[in-house]
């Protein structure tokens, strides 16, 4: 076990607490940075989509893992984000103006819908973000002149000063990972400033953050727009990656997987948003073997333990037709999500972190180290 | 004038008159006591001033301002800090952080800044946390600093509370029974650190308290409430003889 002998407040402060954090992270950075020329295009293809993915996951973390606020209507600033771009882009607008211009738009949106959510709490507020993504979603349908309607839009290939980057280009992978990584790095210098630490307040307790001289509307407000604005940054890429968007594509569905990012991973850290990312990218190749491979492996294995040709074949068809049922992969993402709030309510990254501290700790781990303990003090909530 | 004054402060509940025209002064340097029995309205005038509840009327002055209109965060902006009866801390950060939090009303960064974390910010938080080790060493906290909340003893959390309040550099604190949960050890700290709050860091103490013991030692003044009114105001000891006070709480 590692013991760090803090001599200057700085030890406190800086972003990588001793040298360990270097050598894990270069050699992340370094695998990252060669992935594009060793692994297959369809997995680089995917990890651009575990960047856009861990993008929205951190900005859904500022609101719902650091500030408390639930939103199920991320998908929309999404949206907002991806229409900016492919509507900017009809105008030979450079690609670095429309990136910035979808992120302010999407971050003001974000502020204007934070402002009618500063009477709502829990249940409340997730109604709110629902009808606000249905709002905008219908939107999209309907103002034809701006956004086809459910034509849908073409986004033309990026062009980035003066050079073309295709969307299944090691070029287009950078771009998403550096715009992961600088969104992390913000992210995390928000935290440990003034601004983090009111929004961890508010999440804790709001009168004591109130009582403390924090104005909790306007942080409020600050989180959704953050939020928001990160989340039209990762529409930008997120429209370039499928070279062509529509307004059936930013559904609730879509929200519910980045509520499903950040649970999965872990709402209380950073980590979480990356860890859950991957674990949601993963569902859809799972998805395609099931499809795919398991009804032969399953009638494989039937007739392997005795069963007729027939038999076999019946099942084989019956795996399949179960394997793309319509509405699959919403029961699994359903399934997913009560799994782990059961049994797993830090995520992804608190299974690591239980790991990491079984084997500092080993042999004398305790079970209960992580046993969540209700204390019943709060009657002075004033809700 | 006064240093902190209200003027016939009411809140009422529908019929029942939680505070009913009450109307005191605290002057600067001053430890003022506020003492009743359950439900006479202590908590709720701590509740008016740190505008958790609006008053149905009345007003309330600090430093010759009229702060009733004010909303509860600027409150604690004018320098006004306070303790809950029941621990308010955020549960799931460390006690530095929480600590950190109390030091908001001074932080001047902006949020473009912080973002990039310019040499400003880390200017501004090594500041901070030059404070907020002051008051750990003031408080005799030093061994909880990075330990987590939700796994410190009662005793521990009121205490940070309270170092919470003082990281804000408040002119005014407000210490909602600052001895309710403690032992008699706890007390005593509690009652030498409510003096040096007084003669070290020149704080104005409004407090509300159960324990006489500790009440007779530090107070200056006491005022005694009882159904909204206020009984008897003056030395400990005046209002401990006062008939009306001894009748509120005997029932004599």
């Amino acid at each position: 076990m590692r013991f760090l002998f803090k001599t200057d407040y700085e030890d406190d402060i800086r972003l990588f607490p001793h040298s360990g954090y270097f050598v894990s992270y270069g050699v992340l950075l370094a695998l990252l940075v060669i992935a594009p020329f060793v692994l297959s295009s369809y997995i680089v293809s995917q990890l651009v989509f575990v960047c856009i993915y861990a993008t929205v996951g951190v900005g859904l973390m500022i609101l719902t893992g650091f500030t408390g606020q639930a939103s199920l209507g991320h998908a929309a600033f999404l949206a907002i984000g991806a229409y900016t771009a492919a509507y900017l882009q009809q105008f030979d607008v450079p690609f670095p103006v429309y990136f910035l211009a979808a992120g302010l738009l999407t971050g003001l949106v974000g502020a204007l819908v934070g402002f009618p959510a500063l009477r709502l709490q829990g249940i409340y507020l997730v109604i709110a973000t629902i009808s606000f993504a249905f709002i905008v979603e219908e939107v999209l349908a309907r103002w034809e002149s701006v956004t086809h309607g459910n034509e849908g839009m073409r986004v033309k290939t990026m062009s980035l000063f003066g050079t073309m980057v295709p969307r299944d280009g090691p070029v287009f992978y950078f771009l998403c990972l550096s715009v992961l990584i600088l969104t992390i790095v913000g992210t995390l210098n928000l935290l440990r400033s003034p601004t983090g630490r009111a929004f961890v307040a508010i999440r804790d307790s709001e009168t004591a953050a109130r009582s403390m001289g924090i104005n909790v509307s306007l942080y409020k407000v600050k989180s959704f727009a953050i939020s928001a604005g990160i989340t039209g940054l990762a529409g930008v890429l997120f429209a370039h990656k499928l070279s062509f968007i529509s307004p059936e594509m930013f559904t609730l569905q879509l929200s519910i997987e980045f509520i499903i990012v950040i649970l999965i991973g872990g709402t209380f850290s950073l980590h979480g948003a990356v860890l859950g990312a991957i674990f949601l990218v993963m569902i859809d190749p799972f998805l395609t073997y099931l499809k795919d491979d398991m009804p032969g492996v399953i009638a494989g294995l039937a007739a392997t333990f005795g069963a007729g040709k027939a038999t076999a074949d019946g099942i084989q068809s019956s795996v399949a037709a179960f394997a793309s049922a319509n509405g699959l992969k919403g029961a699994i993402y359903g399934v997913i999500i009560v799994l782990f709030v059961l049994f797993e309510p830090l995520g992804l990254y608190g299974r690591w972190l239980k790991i990491k501290l079984f084997f500092q700790l080993f042999p004398l781990y305790k079970r209960a180290t992580f046993k969540r303990q209700k204390i019943y003090v709060k009657s002075e909530r004033n809700r | 004038m006064s240093y902190f004054r209200a003027e016939n402060l009411s809140l009422h509940f529908g019929g029942l008159k939680a505070v009913d025209s009450v109307s005191f002064a605290v002057e600067k340097g001053e430890i003022l006591s506020i003492i009743g029995p359950n439900g006479a309205g202590k908590s709720s005038i701590f509740n008016l001033i740190s505008r958790i509840y609006p008053p149905t009327s009345g007003k309330i002055y600090f430093e010759d301002q009229d702060i009733t209109g004010q909303p509860s965060y600027e409150i604690a902006g004018l320098g006004i800090a306070r303790t809950f009866q029941n621990i308010e801390l955020f549960e799931n950060a460390t006690m530095l952080s929480n600590l950190l939090v109390g030091r908001h009303r001074h932080s001047t960064t902006q949020l473009w800044q912080e973002l990039l974390f310019l040499p400003s910010v880390r200017a501004n938080e090594k500041a901070h946390r030059r404070r907020v080790e002051q008051v750990i060493e003031f408080l005799d906290l030093e061994v909880y600093r990075d330990k987590l909340i939700s796994g410190l003893p009662y005793g521990v959390r009121k205490v940070i509370e309270l170092a919470r309040a003082l990281c804000s550099e408040p002119k005014l604190i407000l210490l909602d029974e600052p001895s309710s949960g403690l032992n008699v050890e706890e007390t005593d700290d509690m009652s030498f650190w409510i003096r040096d709050m007084k003669t070290e860091l020149g704080i104005t103490v409004l407090m509300v308290e159960h324990d006489m013991t500790l009440v007779n030692r530090v107070s200056d003044r006491v005022i005694a409430l009882n159904y909204g009114r206020v009984l008897a105001m003056g030395s400990p000891a005046e209002v401990q003889r006062h008939p009306d006070v001894i009748a509120a709480y005997l029932g004599a």
